[in-house]
C-alpha cells in the first residue's frame, strides 16, 4: 500500500509557493524601506548634488510632459465629448466644466500621468541603474569613494518629488482647455458656459491634494524604480526583470496610494 | 606596507567561497593572484576594496585603493573627460581642490600615460574594447593610488592588445610605486606582469611562489593549471 506523504499534497505545496512569494514581497518591501531611509538621511543633512539634481528635473519634464499631455488631454476629451451632450440634454450643459474639472483634478489628471511617468521615467530609471548595477559602474563609484546614493538615488528622486507635481498641474490645465474644446466641437457648448462652471464644484483644497498626491506619487515612482535597479543582479535578464518588476510595483503602489487618499480626505 | 591580509573568511548562502588565506603585496610589487573561475580571485578583490566585508580576518592597507574592473565599468552616460575626473569632481575630500584647467591638465596627463590623447569627447561606447580598458586605468590612477586591483584585466582582449594592457601594469606600477594586485587565469599576463603569485582553489591558497616557480613547480595543481590539463586534483564543475 503506497504511503501517504503531507509533503506532496497539494495544499502543502501551495504553502510553499506562498511562504516563498511572501519573503519575495518582504524582502523587496524591506529594500525599498532601506532605500528610503538612505535618501531621507542625505536629504536631511542636505547632502545633494544640485548640479546633477538640476539634470535629473530636466530629464524628468522633457521626457514625461509630451506624453503625459498627451494621455491626460485625450481621456479628458473622451470624456467631455461623451458626457456633454447627455448632460446639455438633460438640462445641465452648464455644469459639463465642473464635472470635467472636478475629475481632472482629484483623480484623472494625477493617475493618468502616473501611469504614464511609470512608462517613460520609472521603466527608464530602473534599467538605467539596472545596467549599471550589472555593468558594475556601481561598484566603481563607490571604489573611487563617491556615495551612490548621493550621486545617484537622491537627485532621481528629488526631481520625481519635484517635477511630478508640476507635469500634472500643466496636464490637468491642458485636459480643462481639451474638455472645453471637446464640448463645444461635439456638443456646441459654448467656452464660455464651460470655464464659467468650472470652479462650481471644485475646491482650493482638492488643488492641494492634488499637487500632494501628485509629489507622492512622483517620490514613489521614483524609489521603487531605483530600488529594483540596484538590486538587480546578471545580466541582460536582470535588467529586463527588474525594470519589469519596478512597472508592476510601481503600478499597484500608485493605485494603492490613490485608494488611501480617496479614503482619507473624501469618506 | 602596501597590503597584508590575514586569515581571511568570507562565506556565502553558508559556502566558503574565501578559505582562511593570508598574503602581503608590498609597494611597487605586482601580485598575481591565479586559479580557474570560481575560485574566488575577484572576491578577493572586491573584498580588499571594500565593496564586500569578510566573515572574519583582517585586510590592512595603506593609501586609497583605486580598481580597474574586468568589463572596464566606464560610466557610459559621461564622457572620457568626465569619466577620469569624476573622482576629482565627486568626491567630497577632493571637491573644490581642482579648478577646471587643472581637471584638463590631470586628465590630459593621465591618458598620455596609457597612450592615448585627444579622446576626452568621446564616449566608452565610441572607443575600442582595448581603448576602455585604457580609460578605466586612467580613471583608477587619477587619485594617485597607492594600491591597484586589476580584475582579469586581459580578459576578452586580442593577443596584442592584452600585451599593451600587460605593458602599462608594469608602467603604472613603475611611475606610482602602488602596490598592485592582477587577477588573472592568463599565462602571458602572469609572466609578464607579475613579481609573485598565489593560486587559490576552493577559496584556499594552493601555491605561493614567482612565475618562473609557477611554471616549474611539480606539484598536481601547479602543473594542472599551467598545462590546462583536465585531469587533476582540481574540478571545474561540482560532481
Amino acid at each position: 500500500m503506497e504511503r501517504f506523504y503531507f509533503k506532496n499534497t497539494f495544499s502543502y505545496k501551495l504553502l510553499l509557493t506562498l511562504r516563498e512569494y511572501l519573503t519575495v514581497f518582504l524582502s523587496t518591501l524591506g529594500h525599498i524601506v532601506m532605500m528610503m531611509g538612505s535618501v531621507l538621511k542625505r536629504v536631511s543633512k542636505l547632502d545633494i548634488d544640485f548640479q546633477e539634481l538640476m539634470y535629473q528635473c530636466s530629464r524628468f519634464g522633457v521626457s514625461s510632459l509630451p506624453i503625459t499631455l498627451s494621455i491626460v488631454g485625450m481621456s479628458s476629451i473622451i470624456v467631455a465629448t461623451q458626457i456633454a451632450g447627455e448632460m446639455i440634454k438633460q438640462g445641465g450643459g452648464n455644469y459639463v466644466g465642473m464635472f470635467v474639472a472636478i475629475l481632472l483634478v482629484r483623480e484623472e489628471a494625477v493617475i493618468m500621468s502616473g501611469f504614464a511617468i511609470i512608462y517613460m521615467i520609472g521603466s527608464s530609471l530602473a534599467s538605467e541603474i539596472a545596467t549599471m548595477k550589472v555593468t558594475d559602474q556601481i561598484d566603481a563609484i563607490q571604489v573611487l569613494k563617491v556615495d551612490p546614493i548621493k550621486y545617484l538615488f537622491v537627485p532621481r528622486i528629488l526631481a520625481g518629488i519635484i517635477m511630478m507635481p508640476l507635469v500634472v498641474i500643466v496636464a490637468t490645465l491642458f485636459g480643462i482647455v481639451g474638455g472645453a474644446v471637446a464640448s463645444n466641437l461635439s456638443s456646441g457648448l459654448s467656452y464660455r458656459a464651460f470655464f464659467d462652471s468650472v470652479w462650481f464644484g471644485l475646491f482650493v483644497r482638492d488643488i492641494y491634494i492634488s499637487i500632494f498626491k501628485a509629489a507622492v506619487f512622483g517620490f514613489v515612482i521614483s524609489l521603487i524604480s531605483c530600488t529594483f535597479g540596484y538590486y538587480a543582479k546578471g545580466g541582460a535578464k536582470g535588467v529586463g526583470d527588474a525594470t519589469t518588476d519596478a512597472v508592476v510595483w510601481s503600478f499597484i503602489a500608485i493605485v494603492f496610494i490613490d485608494m488611501i487618499f480617496a479614503i482619507a480626505f473624501f469618506f | 606596507m602596501g597590503i597584508q591580509v590575514k586569515n581571511l573568511i568570507k562565506e556565502f548562502d553558508k559556502k566558503r567561497v574565501i578559505d582562511d588565506i593570508s598574503f602581503n603585496v608590498n609597494d611597487g610589487e605586482i601580485l598575481a593572484i591565479v586559479g580557474f573561475s570560481g575560485s574566488g580571485k575577484s572576491t578577493v578583490l572586491k573584498l580588499i576594496s571594500g565593496l564586500i566585508t569578510p566573515d572574519s580576518g583582517d585586510i590592512i592597507t595603506t593609501g586609497d585603493i583605486a580598481m580597474v574592473f574586468q568589463y572596464s565599468a566606464l560610466f557610459d552616460s559621461l564622457n572620457v573627460f568626465d569619466n577620469i575626473s569624476f573622482a576629482l569632481v565627486e568626491r567630497k575630500d577632493l571637491r573644490k581642490k581642482f579648478s577646471k584647467e587643472d581637471l584638463k591638465r590631470i586628465v590630459r596627463e593621465k591618458l598620455a600615460l596609457v597612450g592615448l590623447s585627444g579622446i576626452e569627447d568621446k564616449f566608452p561606447s565610441e572607443l575600442s574594447g582595448g581603448m576602455q580598458k585604457r580609460v578605466s586605468f586612467a580613471r583608477a590612477i587619477v587619485t594617485e593610488p597607492q594600491i591597484i586591483l586589476y580584475d582579469e584585466p586581459t580578459a576578452g582582449l586580442d593577443p596584442i592588445s592584452s600585451t599593451l594592457i600587460e605593458d602599462y601594469i608594469v608602467r603604472l606600477k613603475n611611475e606610482t610605486n602602488a602596490a598592485s594586485i592582477v587577477v588573472t587565469h592568463q599565462m602571458s599576463t602572469i609572466k609578464r606582469t607579475a613579481d609573485k603569485v598565489i593560486m587559490l582553489y576552493n577559496g584556499k591558497i594552493v601555491f605561493t611562489g614567482t612565475p618562473e616557480e609557477l611554471q616549474k613547480e611539480e606539484t598536481p595543481y601547479t602543473k594542472q593549471f599551467v598545462n590546462a590539463d583536465l585531469d587533476g586534483p582540481m574540478k571545474m564543475f561540482a560532481e
